[in-house]
């Protein structure tokens, strides 16, 4: 126990990351992610393609690879600097990479709310004279959002926990700490584990049941 | 699926309208890749020296395939166990029986909140402290990608069978079956038909978590491969890329796969 | 067939896969009975490290350390065809060892009194020492306390950068990345001025990148890389660290440095002085 008390400040900063990583790729990735879909649902061929092709590389990706590029492709090759102080660059860089991994899955999660819209709701709306962008934003996609609340919770969930992995841009967060504290006090490694999981637990099962609470309140009944 | 509801069927001028436009959208994105072409082109990363090593059968001898067999065996091994794992807790969660539903419950929501890096370490450093016994590091793997993906796993089959129509247990209590026979005769083989798309799903991130292994020196795609070739050849762009490409041809056949027997 | 058969089949998995991860060989009491009895040795060395030790493609490992290690295995009677060189990263040495995986590690394992709680150490079969790796048309970076304003990488979960950090140049930058080749394509690439660790290791990919990366500055701490060796095994400790002391006096010692990181113009030291205890 002594080492998380010790180290509490330590613990206390890294799992602040952990919560602003969160917080900035989760909202990046729900509008990416909304915008693929709809991307996606487009009469433009070229606009389909490109979500398509995108959404499958993306998805299929280990989120350790896409991290490296966004890291070394972006961060070294193309010469994106965000900001003049590394940690900070790092911090958005790996942003960056989470909402790119996330986005992909936000954009399917929505497509398959897409499919549960009857059909009438789109012929109701354009027979109104809506023309795609409107019928899409107005109707159809937020109906598919209400279906789609509970695996966008667990999207949300997964993204927290991704966010350990963003040690691969260098970003000192929760998994780093935890690492490092199980090499300086050997001797208490399961006290360090499951504090670090109690962390963990604390951010994800508050979020669970909002979304649990958020989809029963949502869901359209057909 | 055809999304064609979402808009009229386009007249002349809207076909004429919608190629421009296509067109249009064609030249932003080419114009974009085109851009990370030359920026990668002055970083030398398009450099013959750095792709050719790829195409070696040595290099695929030593690094990929070794890295590939390593990748797919934690994988398979964490399938499996994560499968049984996720259908044992998930029909544990629907007892009837408090004094199972709840720790079950307790056990599954644990792990799903823990991130798999958290119980990967745990598990290869604190073995020693908890066991006695140091395990090796495609035990700690297999041991986070069990209990991660198979609480996920559990969550989905207890959605899937959640979503039933109630008729279907109500009609085999009907006929005179017990609780277990009506859970595994009735229930969880429509359920499991209903989830495959997101069981599959769940492997494919399986699949990809296990690339984590890298952590503790498991050897597979990303560790052996990736780390290995740049080691040599100081290529990690083009490297990651070859991998990558490599999971998501792994990837687009198990996605395929399970389309197929989705349909059946 | 379902439902209780399936909880069995899940235990019984379960049962099979700790039953599997618990058991190691290590039926031999020290490394010299093995290697005199079996003429076969498994050591633990780093795979991606150039110089050092490094898997390369026809399978086979290379480096300085490989170097020690098989001259080491000659020396207690195991020929090259019998040793199997398996990987080892910084964070499964200890491990690998207890568990009787390896035989030994010779894999830029230096010594320190936290680790000889769990294993034992022959040699030191080389004093490191940190230093920097800087761009070779890099001027104005001579050394530690020139990294003020500058951005520096290091690999995660080890202390040189914050010692740099700490005693020379408070205003260094510091990125932490999960290996060296990550490390130095980014100092390539001009993103980041300087990697920091030891001596030995940069020098091995100076050699690499020859022309385009040197080593900079006098070193500022000492590693000694030892063998690692299971904790009780004293009889093997003192054969080890024989060998060695024939490696240094042979002259083996020398050329193998040599020839593994000598393109970098990294100057070979004087052997060190063994610590037998």
């Amino acid at each position: 126990m002594e080492a998380l008390l010790f180290e509490r400040d330590t613990i206390l900063a890294a799992f602040w990351m952990t919560v602003r990583l969160t917080a900035v790729s989760a909202l990046g990735s729900l509008v990416l992610g909304t915008l693929l879909a709809a991307m996606r649902v487009a009469p433009l061929t070229t606009l389909r393609g490109a979500a398509n092709v995108y959404v499958t590389v993306a998805r299929n990706t280990p989120l350790t690879l896409v991290l490296l590029f966004t890291g070394l492709g972006i961060g070294a090759n193309l010469g994106l600097t965000l900001s003049d102080d590394l940690a900070t660059n790092n911090f958005w860089l790996a942003c960056i990479g989470l909402t790119a991994y996330t986005a992909a899955f936000v954009c399917e999660a929505l497509r398959s709310g897409l499919n549960t819209v009857p059909v009438g709701q789109a012929e109701a709306a354009r027979s109104l004279g809506l023309g795609f962008v409107k019928t899409l934003a107005l109707i159809t996609l937020p109906q598919a959002f209400r279906a789609v609340v509970a695996p966008l919770g667990s999207i949300m969930i997964a993204l927290t926990k991704n966010t350990t992995i963003a040690l691969v841009v260098g970003v000192s967060e929760a998994s780093v700490r935890m690492r490092e504290m199980i090499e300086t006090y050997g001797d208490q490694v399961i006290e360090i584990f499951l504090g670090f999981a109690a962390g963990f637990v604390l951010l994800c099962l508050p979020m669970g049941l909002l979304f649990g609470w958020l989809s029963r309140r949502m869901a359209v009944s057909r | 699926m055809s999304y064609s509801n979402l808009y009229e069927r386009p007249g002349p001028r809207g076909i004429l309208r919608n190629r421009v436009l296509a067109a249009a959208v064609a030249v932003v994105l080419l114009a974009l890749a085109y851009l990370v072409y030359v920026r990668f082109d002055e970083k030398e990363q398009w450099a013959a020296a750095k792709w050719t090593p790829l195409l070696r059968a040595d290099v695929w001898s030593t690094f990929i395939l070794p890295g590939l067999a390593g990748t797919l065996g934690a994988a398979v091994t964490g399938v499996v166990l994560a499968g049984l794992f996720g259908l044992a807790f998930g029909t544990a969660r629907m007892s009837e029986h408090r004094w199972i539903r709840v720790p079950a419950a307790t056990v599954v929501e644990f792990f799903r909140s823990v991130p798999l890096l958290l119980l990967i370490f745990f598990a290869f450093f604190g073995s020693y402290a908890v066991l006695g016994v140091n395990i090796s590091a495609f035990t700690a793997v297999v041991f986070g990608l069990t209990l991660y993906n198979g609480s996920v796993i559990a969550e989905i089959v207890r959605a899937g069978v959640l979503s039933l129509p109630r008729g279907q247990s109500e009609a085999a209590y009907a006929m005179g079956m017990r609780k277990g026979q009506v859970m595994r005769l009735v229930l969880l083989p429509q359920a499991i038909k209903a989830m495959l798309p997101a069981l599959v799903s769940q492997f494919i991130v399986l699949l990809k978590d296990s690339a984590l292994g890298l952590i503790v020196g498991y050897d597979e795609l990303v560790d052996r491969g990736l780390n290995g070739i740049a080691a040599n050849f100081s290529n990690v762009i083009p490297a990651a890329i070859l991998i990558a490409g490599i999971f998501i041809l792994i990837n687009l056949s198990l996605d395929r796969l399970a389309h197929r027997l989705g349909r059946r | 067939m379902f439902g209780r058969s399936l909880y069995a089949v899940f235990a019984v998995l379960a049962l099979t896969t700790t039953a599997a991860c618990g058991g190691g060989q290590g039926s031999y009491a020290s490394i010299v009975d093995k290697a005199k009895n079996d003429k076969k040795l498994v050591i633990g060395v780093k795979a991606d490290q150039p110089g050092l030790g490094l898997r390369t493609p026809d399978g086979t490992f290379t480096g300085f350390d490989v170097e020690v290690a098989t001259y080491v295995a000659k020396q207690l009677g195991v020929e090259p065809s019998g040793i199997t060189f398996k990987e080892t990263v910084t964070a499964n040495r200890e491990a690998f060892i207890e568990q009787g995986q390896v035989d030994m590690v010779v894999a830029t394992y230096s010594i320190t009194d936290a680790r000889k709680q769990k294993v034992s150490f022959a040699g030191p079969y080389f004093v490191a020492g940190q230093a920097l790796l800087v761009r070779a048309d890099e001027a104005a970076l001579t050394g530690p306390q020139a990294l003020n304003g500058k951005k520096l990488c290091s690999v995660a979960g080890s202390t040189p950068a914050q010692k740099v950090k700490t005693e020379y140049a408070k205003e260094v930058q510091l990125q932490e990345e999960r290996t060296y080749s990550a490390c130095v394509d980014r100092v390539l690439g001009g993103q980041l001025d300087a990697l920091t660790t030891d001596n030995v290791i940069l020098a091995g990919y100076a050699a690499q990148h020859a022309g385009k990366l040197k080593v900079v500055g006098e070193p500022f701490s000492t590693e000694k890389y030892g063998i690692g060796l299971k904790k009780d095994d004293t009889a093997g400790r003192n054969a080890v660290n024989d060998a060695l002391a024939k490696m240094f006096s042979d002259g083996s010692w020398q050329k193998a440095l040599e020839a593994s990181v000598g393109a970098s113009g990294f100057p070979v030291p004087a052997a060190p002085q063994l610590e037998r205890y």
